[in-house]
């Protein structure tokens, strides 16, 4: 752990910040997230912790400050650039095409990088090279026996699941999982972290939970924010200990997950 | 027992948020009753309206391909089938090509203007995509009445040729020439299904679904929805061109906003997202129209106006969705019921 945090971060943030008609939701936040490392971000609710992964995704444009990538700075390029240049998220909101069966939806995203998609004089037969590819991540999220019906069918912790597997696809260097266990029962729960976990191997992740537990079982580090602001960093001991953190948290009317 | 509970839910819960899709032998024999449909169609009705009905068919797919497919209301689409009209008359006329020539230029014309078109329009989504379309569709109809010295102005483009390499039977007879235009409207419509089965259709089918999202899987949403936007003028061209040789002028009613209107009625009446659903919306349209001006009756906009109405609020997928579905579940229950496996 000393030995990464030392060596140059995969992404960094420099004094990001997003204002929305003078409403600062993301204000002056300066990230370092070591490669290799599960690097939480939470916080109460309207703390900025989505606008921030639209931020580093892409979907916003900072009002100031910068993304760095890799040592690039990436400020300022479209959501599909910054998915081709590595960074794949899921999102809050279960965010699929729902008439679109499983494994249509995974030969899409494995067929995005190649750019097959823009072949409209070509049978879409072609997308089947990519079909094992997509049945071995289906199966790694558990959903290989569903790869025939359609995304709206799924029940809600499927298609967090399937989420996963989407960004799984894009094979990316940092992924990024916006409350990957939002909504899900306690067993849920348990499999996400797993299955996380399991994912994590070999690669960066950020992800945003309020989920004190899935916090505390994945991330080896922690960012707390609160108005838009880092109010807090750590690990998740030294976080749950601080003070600032305990009054943050006990302000929002005892919201305690810890 | 149970086997069939499972089954019932298998085929059932699919049905309910996917498109259905009819099995392969049921498509080709869709496919084949189609074909002898359109190569029949001049013995039952008037050549020139049999012409229209593939024309405005072939024009609605193209709306089609924006509307069901992409999630892109055009509301200026006559800007491309207008515009392909005129050129295409132009080509005939001043350069004497045979008709297929000239409609493949006009097609080519319509791409062209649809390239800045698409560029300002994909910008925006829902309702100022379809302004910007439609304004640009009036700017184009403004333009050609000004033009009075190659558009004809009010008069309309006049004495467009059927040349046709010297045969004379399709040069004159209306129906002859309903079959050598025929497999223009034919192979448009192939280009609509290969861009819709092709991996490009799934992207749209994504984008339509769901833009975020594609964008986050690395796909360059607005570069897809030019593209589409380009290969829809072109088919509404190509529809366009037909239509223009096969009345022998071009008209301003080519290029007006109702004209654009009525491609998205004819479309959304026969079912959007399925590309059987143009055609049919445009043999009822054409033949309705056709009926109603014959006998004498000026109200035609009220009747399809109201069947417009009635359709889309009874019927929501249009007559062919609705038809469909129907079959597919019926197909369904039925094959449940004699517990038939899929």
């Amino acid at each position: 752990m000393p030995a990464e945090a030392t060596a140059a971060p995969l992404l960094e943030t420099r004094s990001l910040t997003k204002e929305f008609r003078g409403f600062r939701a993301v204000s002056e936040v300066s990230l370092r997230v070591a490669e290799g490392t599960i690097h939480a971000l939470v916080g109460p609710n309207g703390a900025g912790k989505t606008t921030l992964f639209n931020l580093l995704t892409g979907f916003l444009a900072p009002s100031s400050g910068q993304i760095l990538f890799g040592g690039d700075d990436i400020t300022g390029k479209q959501p599909e650039q910054i998915a081709h240049l590595g960074i794949a998220r899921s999102f809050q909101i279960t965010s699929l095409f729902d008439q679109m069966s499983l494994v249509d939806h995974l030969e899409l995203a494995l067929a995005s990088p190649t750019g097959m998609g823009y072949r409209f004089w070509r049978s879409n037969a072609q997308l089947r090279r990519f079909r094992d590819r997509a049945m071995e991540l289906l199966d790694e999220v558990g959903l290989g026996d569903r790869a025939g019906q359609a995304a709206g069918s799924l029940a809600y912790g499927q298609k967090r699941a399937l989420e996963l597997a989407l960004a799984l696809a894009l094979d990316p260097r940092l992924l990024l999982l916006d409350e990957p266990t939002a909504g899900m029962g306690l067993e849920d729960v348990d499999r996400t972290i797993a299955l996380v976990k399991k994912v994590a191997a070999g690669r960066t992740v950020v992800f945003v939970d309020h989920n004190m537990h899935v916090v505390g079982s994945l991330a080896d580090t922690v960012t707390v924010l609160q108005s838009g602001q880092v109010l807090a960093e750590g690990t998740y001991e030294q976080v749950r200990n601080d003070e600032r953190v305990i009054t943050a948290y006990l302000g929002q009317a005892g919201d305690a997950h810890v | 027992m149970s086997q069939q509970l499972t089954q019932k839910v298998d085929v059932e819960l699919p049905a309910q948020s996917v498109i259905p899709r009819a099995r392969p032998a049921l498509r080709w024999l869709m496919l084949a009753v189609g074909l002898v449909v359109v190569l029949a169609l001049p013995w039952f009705v008037y050549p020139p309206v049999a012409m229209d009905i593939a024309a405005w068919a072939l024009f609605a797919i193209s709306v089609d391909l924006l509307l069901g497919y992409t999630g892109l209301l055009s509301f200026g689409h006559a800007a491309f089938w207008g515009a392909s009209a005129y050129s295409t008359g132009l080509i005939a006329i001043k350069l004497g090509m045979p008709f297929p020539v000239a409609v493949v230029g006009g097609a080519v014309v319509a791409m062209l203007l649809a390239i800045p078109t698409g560029y300002l329009a994909v910008r925006r989504t829902g309702i100022y995509f379809a302004m910007v379309t439609l304004a640009f569709a009036q700017m184009l109809y403004f333009l050609a009445n000004m033009w009075g010295d190659v558009t004809g102005g009010e008069n309309g483009l006049q004495g467009i040729p059927k040349a046709f390499f010297g045969v004379e039977l399709v040069e004159t007879d209306a129906f002859y020439f309903y079959y050598a235009a025929i497999p223009i409207i034919l192979i448009g419509v192939f280009i609509a299904w290969r861009i819709v089965n092709s991996p490009f259709g799934r992207v749209l089918v994504a984008i339509r679904d769901n833009p975020a999202r594609a964008r986050a899987l690395g796909y360059d949403v607005e570069r897809y929805k030019i593209m589409v936007f380009v290969l829809s003028a072109g088919l509404a061209g190509l529809a366009g061109g037909v239509f223009s040789i096969s009345h022998g002028f071009a008209s301003l009613q080519e290029l007006v906003w109702t004209t654009s209107g009525k491609v998205v009625l004819v479309t959304v009446l026969g079912g959007i997202g399925t590309l059987w659903g143009g055609p049919i919306g445009a043999a009822v349209v054409v033949l309705l129209e056709d009926r109603l001006a014959s006998s004498g009756f000026n109200g035609i906009g009220i009747i399809t106006g109201t069947i417009f109405i009635v359709i889309v609020l009874a019927f929501r997928h249009g007559i062919w969705g609705t038809a469909r579905n129907g079959l597919t579940s019926w197909l369904n229950r039925r094959r449940i019921k004699t517990g038939q496996r899929l």
